[in-house]
């Protein structure tokens, strides 16, 4: 096809890396207040009515909220399918843990609330805690091991193979980075609760909010501190053709101390990610405890883009490092999809994107108010 | 069944699509039946087609969550477990399932919250659009997922990349338009409304025979027999379709559906019953029809259906040619750059290339296929007929219920045009116990076409054990156990609220009915 060479290979691989970019940020700022909420459910409600606010007002917009992660899943498959397939196969146990905990999720949110028992419904908060917290942790946990490098490797037909263990994800760097996932999703769980509810609860969303915040700049900082001075990166040492066959196997690559931060060192201006992810987190502390309504989320959103954006400018071109055979390493030269199928997916992402947006901000405009007890103690409002 | 890898992902990918299809079709149908009722509502005003509504969506809603929960284990599943797989044909399956992200699950997924929590906060026809953009949703779910699915059927639009060592997208368009596809889509889809009219028609039935609620149950019946009796139709005239798109596409399925050991001459018979015999490659105790398989398979009286025996002479074949194809492959691979290739070894792939995926059916007994025995190959060709008697049977148990539930939605049409439907308890019974029936036909349809496409994932390009991860069996054991423990857990609940919920029935409106009988003075809402 003539009109996908409007395009050229390179650029649209740098452009799918960005919508990369764009789908974990879109889901760790849309799905993360909800899995936030989840974690701060059995703690912010004290009683079953308190819990039912709190659930109420992630109610109808959790399920659309969670199709950013599906998207995210489905556009690595389409755009970086060695990275589809390396990731998932190779963090095998772990993706089984955020998937059983996610499972819990939709069930939990539906089904809690159809029966009076408290033994039935405090069963199903910690469910919900579960589906909060342990897919953030694993999350964190798995960004922490791709700082690292995975040890993973080719083989001449392409073939995977994966020479870790589980517990070799639990290392003391990726717990860290789990721990600091879990804090700036509870961060933002918080700031949505201080906004979509009133009085106790709310104030106790901004207590367990604010202490989170801080946690999550401590972290942050210590994780940026770590990886300076003790985790080497990676750099390419042979010929960069953007357009060339996605064959990770045709370069080569070194592990080298401060590899990770050479990229700020050629364009400084890319500090603003780390400075946003800083400034986001200090501000969204501040904003909680003035009591403003939605100035919290929306720093919260700013910090949480500055801490993913920041992963990923420090590792540019790299996706996905090997820490047992540097040249199978993962970047965006030599991983990606076909020319055609990157093309085409841009065109209908460019489409339909848009008109995502468009409803599903129509739908929070539908929605907009604080959730109180006395609607979801009314029969007719269909609350869960 | 051996422990091995292989039909250890094979058993996890199973269990966990089966599954999943539980929820599905009754999610495909109940969303296409609520903004039918909906509809009805809204033009005529009438507050009992709104009550209908909010009953059967809380069903819908509690069958909805599950179809979710297991949704999402799928789409991660096929990189965890088969990430060669994943590797080789991402470039083209991924796409259908990005697009179905984008286009399908966050129209269904966003107004579905609309759905349960707009009733107070949308005016009538804003509420009627948010069902509606749920119906559409999910039923363009099915139709991404199918093209995905069609495409490992009839993989069309694709050619082997050397360089990458993976298939590639040559033509999307051939993608979309794959005819296994779009059949599969009409078939599947159908399939799911068929189940929802049945479902709608089985618990009416009951409230009948309770004498509860019996308006909004003779009304939801009504609209479940004629919506069921056109779903049946189209399920079976469009199933014909997919059975003639496989004599295309899939000649040694239809073979192994028929149990056809060899080629018969034009018009083949039928095999209405019997027990098909692998190992002697004969079908005991079969009762034939003659000519109608000639029918059904070509559509002509003509044209001959190539038989088992054959089809594995030509598989040796293929299999022949695959081995030239392999040999020229790591050639093209030696040479290191384009220029490099030698002349031959790149006409004889672009003479072979096709016939690649025939080679990788060697690795199961040789590392190289280049070295391959002659008993070998043999063995190989031989590998290409799936289980025969399964793919027999099921298919007739498929087959035979179709034609059931045309008489059953047949019949409460009828009563229900003479408006007779709670006249004959007996019948009443009969809708009551036929509700598991659609799901059985829907999973004996998955276990037709996924295990007739055996040994291969992708139909002549991929075979299935090729296709794994490089995981340790006690590794994937552990998350079948798990799946299995979440899945059985989670289902005993779901059937819980469901019957709870049906036990409870209907929610009284309260608002007297008298008022808003004439649309002209509803109040609006
Ligand atoms: C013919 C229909 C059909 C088929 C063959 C499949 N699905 Fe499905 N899927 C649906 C029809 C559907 C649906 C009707 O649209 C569901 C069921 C319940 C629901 O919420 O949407 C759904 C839900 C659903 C979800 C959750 C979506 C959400 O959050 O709204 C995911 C991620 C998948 N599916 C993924 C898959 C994958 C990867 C499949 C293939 C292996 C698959 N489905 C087979
Ligand atoms: C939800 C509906 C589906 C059901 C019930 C279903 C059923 C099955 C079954 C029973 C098997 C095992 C066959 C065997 O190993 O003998 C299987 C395998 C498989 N199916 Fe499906 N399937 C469904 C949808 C799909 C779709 C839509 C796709 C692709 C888009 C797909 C891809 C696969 C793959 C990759 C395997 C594993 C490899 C194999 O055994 O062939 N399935 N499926
Ligand atoms: C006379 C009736 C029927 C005929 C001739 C028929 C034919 C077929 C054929 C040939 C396939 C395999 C397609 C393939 O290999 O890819 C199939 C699959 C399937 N059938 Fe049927 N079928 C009938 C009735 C039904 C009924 C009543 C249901 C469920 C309510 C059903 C549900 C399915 C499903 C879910 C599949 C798998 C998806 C697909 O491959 O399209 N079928 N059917």
């Amino acid at each position: 096809m003539i009109l996908s060479e409007l395009i050229d290979y390179g650029t649209l691989r740098l452009i799918w890396w960005v919508l990369l970019g764009v789908l974990l940020i879109g889901f760790a700022a849309l799905d993360g207040f909800d899995l936030g909420v989840g974690m701060l459910l059995p703690f912010v409600g004290r009683n079953d009515i308190e819990r039912r606010v709190v659930i109420n007002t992630i109610g109808p917009v959790w399920e659309g909220n969670q199709v950013w992660l599906i998207l995210g899943g489905g556009a690595i498959f389409a755009a970086w399918p060695p990275l589809y397939a390396v990731s998932f196969s190779g963090f095998y146990l772990a993706m089984f843990l955020i998937l059983a905990a996610l499972i819990l999720r939709p069930v939990g949110f539906k089904y809690r609330s159809k029966r009076d028992s408290m033994r039935w419904r405090s069963g199903w908060d910690w469910a919900l805690f579960t589906g909060g917290f342990v897919p953030a942790l694993i999350f964190g946990v798995a960004v922490g091991n791709v700082l690292q490098g995975v040890p993973f490797r080719f083989a001449e037909d392409m073939g995977i193979f994966y020479e870790g263990s589980f517990f070799g994800l639990l290392n003391p760097f990726a717990l860290l980075c789990g721990l600091l996932s879990v804090s700036m999703l509870v961060m933002h769980g918080s700031a949505w609760l201080a906004l979509k509810t009133d009085g106790k609860i709310s104030w106790r969303a901004r207590d367990y909010g604010s202490v989170a915040a801080l946690i999550t700049l401590v972290l942050y900082v210590a994780a940026g501190a770590i990886l300076w001075a003790y985790i080497s990166g990676y750099r390419i040492t042979s010929a960069i053709d953007p357009a060339g066959p996605s064959n990770p196997l045709l370069k080569t690559v070194v592990a080298e101390s401060g590899a990770w931060f050479a990229n700020y060192a050629a364009h400084p201006w890319l500090l603003v990610a780390p400075a946003l992810g800083i400034i986001g987190t200090i501000a969204t502390f501040l904003a909680l405890r003035s009591g403003a309504e939605i100035l919290p989320l929306l720093t919260g959103k700013l910090a949480i883009f500055g801490i993913i954006s920041s992963v990923g400018v420090s590792m540019f071109p790299f996706i996905l490092p090997s820490s047992i055979d540097a040249k199978s390493s993962l970047t965006v030269w030599d991983s990606s999809s076909s020319h055609l199928t990157l093309f085409i997916m841009l065109v209908v992402t460019v489409i339909f994107l848009p008109i995502i947006v468009a409803y599903t901000s129509w739908v929070y405009h539908v929605l907009w108010g604080k959730v109180d007890a006395a609607q979801v103690t009314d029969k007719s409002s269909h609350s869960y | 069944m051996e422990f091995d890898i292989v039909s250890l992902s094979r058993l996890q990918f199973a269990i966990t699509a089966l599954y999943h299809f539980l929820f599905v079709p009754l999610t495909l149908g109940l969303s296409v039946l609520l903004a039918i009722m909906e509809t009805v509502y809204v033009m005529t005003g009438r507050k009992i087609w709104r009550q209908m509504t909010k009953f059967w969506g809380t069903l819908f809603g509690i069958n909805f969550v599950m179809g979710v929960a297991t949704g999402i284990v799928m789409e991660f599943q096929f990189g965890m477990n088969w990430s060669y797989y994943s590797h080789y044909v991402g470039d083209i399956f991924g796409a259908p399932l990005a697009i179905e992200g984008l286009m399908a699950f966050f129209l269904e997924a966003t107004f579905v919250g609309l759905f349960f929590f707009g009733w107070d906060k949308l005016s009538k026809l804003g509420h009627l659009v948010a069902t509606y953009a749920v119906a559409a949703g999910s039923n363009f779910s099915a139709l991404w997922i199918l093209i995905a699915n069609g495409w490992m059927q009839n993989p069309v639009g694709s050619a082997f990349n050397p360089q990458t060592m993976r298939m590639e997208i040559t033509d999307f368009f051939a993608v979309l338009m794959n005819p296994v596809a779009q059949a599969k889509f009409v078939h599947t889809v159908s399939a799911g409304y068929v189940t929802a009219a049945i479902f709608v028609l089985g618990v009416s039935a009951w409230y009948l025979l309770k004498g509860r609620s019996t308006e909004l149950a003779k009304r939801s019946m009504t609209v479940a027999a004629s919506f069921g009796l056109a779903a049946s139709l189209s399920v079976v005239v469009l199933g014909d379709e997919s059975g003639y798109l496989s004599t295309e596409h899939q000649k040694m399925k239809l073979a192994a559906i028929e149990a056809m050991w060899n080629t018969e001459p034009a018009p083949a018979a039928f095999t209405a019953f019997g027990f098909p015999d692998q190992e002697a490659r004969e079908t005991h105790y079969a009762v034939h029809i003659p000519m109608v398989m000639g029918l059904i398979g070509t559509r002509s009286l003509t044209t001959p259906i190539p038989g088992i025996n054959q089809l594995v002479a030509s598989a040796e074949d293929h299999i022949r040619k695959g081995i030239v194809a392999y040999d020229a492959l790591q050639k093209i691979r030696a040479a290191g750059s384009e220029a490099a290739v030698p002349a031959e070894a790149r006409t004889a792939f672009e003479d072979n290339g096709r016939w690649l995926g025939y080679a990788l059916l060697l690795k199961r007994y040789v590392d190289d296929p280049r070295t391959a025995t002659d008993a070998q190959i043999k063995a190989a060709a031989n590998d290409t007929v799936p289980g025969v008697l399964p793919l027999f049977w099921s298919f007739r148990i498929m087959v035979g219920l179709g034609f059931f539930f045309i008489l059953l939605t047949a019949t409460f049409f009828v009563l229900s045009a003479r408006r007779a439907l709670d006249h004959h308890p007996w019948l009443l019974r009969v809708a009551v116990f036929s509700i598991p029936l659609p799901w059985i036909a829907a999973e004996l349809g998955w276990v037709v076409a996924e295990f007739g496409r055996q040994p291969w994932i992708i139909e002549g390009v991929l075979p299935t054990a090729a296709a794994v991860s490089n995981l340790g069996a006690a590794t994937v054991l552990t998350t079948i156990v798990g799946f299995v423990v979440i899945y059985t857990v989670l289902i005993i609940i779901e059937m819980g609220l469901m019957l709870r919920a049906i036990k409870q029935g209907p929610e009284p409106d309260t608002e007297p009915e008298a008022i808003l009988a004439s649309p002209t003075i509803a109040p609006a809402e």
